[in-house]
């Protein structure tokens, strides 16, 4: 089970934040596929947002095909995600780099600035690209997709 | 079930015969299953509107249609709970529960008022009177909770919660949204405490509506933009603007692309909101309201 956190001063979409938390979750293994994700009603309760946020970040999972809905039972993870879970060999190269850097008197500071530049030369910009795309959708569609998976996920709580 | 909760056609109400109107030509839809936030400063008309949709005031002059009828006789699928959340003060809460029960025959979750009251740490055997603002609050909102409404009225609800209590019964409002697709109306004069958790929103300013419709969309047709002092705005549709310096700062509706030398960003909710309250004369967007609201 993964349990959300939205900072609300992050200026990240707070759907983009769950979408982002599960992602991470799934890539740390701490969400496999098969596992269920928290209901609509789970994750408001808990953070206080707004249902249509969450319904909004699942049907992006979705879109993605790392989560996949079942009608009258939730919300469940398809397919794991990354090629490095947490022993690969590739995390290994990463804290022996680490260690050098450190020993090198780089900062902390130092070692981030550099690790997302090396990032962002390796994987061009990835985040927030698909943001918008749902601010297209019609409004009747999405209203009536509202209300259909109100009540797949009250089911399922 | 309607698709619609709420729809106003040119409502005003005055106080008196020949008193003040305390809202006046609103014209606005909110489609069932949604959570909007109604904003603005004190005296604008909020609680008014909330009233009216209670059934507990009748209208000067247009309409109001709340649940598909007149709002008197959706009375019993509508909950209201107004900001001085009168409660009988010589009941306990648990008879004051009872009471609830009682009077919403066939619709009451019991185990829902009981979480609610819980949450609090109250004793049920202690008379309302006896019981701090946030408390008292807390009691009503499980009565709110608790009668199952489709629409659920609440005039500044959080208002004297401590931080604590306002995320989890925000959450509790929300969990209800989320399971029933319940539509909830609440007016607040603190945007930020709205925010995440509202996606509809209704402006209301001087007695008249300022600005209607979904937030994404409101926003989505809001750009924040800073250009060098002098620049002219034409053609955009200006809501403010501000000139500090050498900067010239303003939030606009554009009209068409804006130039690549100024810088755009999108406006939050609470500076989009404080845009059109600086601005009595910034005129509602209608083509939005039209399709939106």
């Amino acid at each position: 089970m993964v349990a959300y956190r939205i900072d609300r001063h992050s200026g990240v979409a707070t759907y983009v934040q769950i979408v982002q938390q599960t992602k991470q979750a799934i890539r740390l293994n701490l969400l496999r596929p098969g596992d269920k994700l928290p209901t609509a009603r789970e994750v408001v309760e808990a953070t206080a947002i707004n249902p249509n946020t969450v319904l909004k970040a699942y049907r992006e999972l979705e879109r993605e095909g790392l989560v996949e809905a079942r009608r009258g039972l939730g919300t469940f993870v398809r397919r794991s995600l990354g090629a490095a879970p947490a022993d690969s060999p590739l995390r290994g190269e990463l804290d022996a780099w680490a260690v050098r850097a450190r020993a090198a008197g780089l900062e902390r500071e130092d070692v981030a600035a550099l690790f997302s530049a090396v990032l962002e030369q390796h994987f061009a910009h990835h985040a927030g690209e698909r943001a918008q795309h749902e601010q297209h959708e019609q409004h009747e569609q999405r209203d009536r997709r509202d209300q259909r998976d109100r009540r797949d996920q009250g089911g399922a709580s | 079930m309607t698709d619609t909760a709420m729809e106003a056609a040119e409502l005003g109400k005055r106080f008196g015969r020949r008193g003040g109107w305390g809202l006046r030509h609103c014209t606005f839809r909110l489609p069932a299953g949604r959570v909007c936030a109604v904003v603005g400063p004190n005296g604008a008309g909020k609680s008014t509107l909330l009233a009216l949709a209670a059934g507990l005031l009748a209208p000067t002059e247009g309409t109001l249609t709340v649940l598909g009828g007149e709002p008197a006789s959706a009375r019993a699928r509508v909950a209201f709970v107004d900001q001085h959340k009168p409660l009988y003060p010589q009941l306990t809460v648990a008879e004051t529960l009872r009471m609830g029960a009682d009077l919403n025959p066939g619709r009451w979750d019991a185990r829902t008022a009981e979480r609610v009251v819980a949450g609090g740490d109250l004793d049920p055997g202690k008379r309302i009177r006896a019981l701090s603002g946030g408390l008292r609050t807390r009691v009503a909102l499980a009565l709110a909770l608790a009668k199952r409404p489709e629409l659920l009225l609440l005039d500044e609800p959080m208002a004297d919660l401590d931080p604590l209590a306002r995320h989890e019964l925000m959450g509790s409002l929300m969990a209800q949204a989320a399971e029933h697709g319940t539509t909830i109306v609440m007016s607040s004069h603190v945007v930020a405490e709205l925010e995440d958790s509202c996606d509809h929103l209704l402006l209301v300013g001087g007695g008249r509506v300022r600005l209607a419709g979904e937030i994404d969309d409101l926003l989505a047709a809001h750009t924040r933009v800073s250009a060098p002092a002098g620049t002219s705005l034409a053609p955009h549709t200006v809501v403010t603007s501000r000139t500090t310096g050498r900067q010239l700062s303003a939030v606009l509706r554009p009209a068409g692309p804006l130039p690549g030398d100024w810088r755009a960003g999108a406006p939050t909710l609470e500076e989009l909101v404080l845009s059109y309250l600086r601005n009595p004369e910034a005129p509602a967007p209608t083509e939005l309201q039209e399709t939106t609201a």
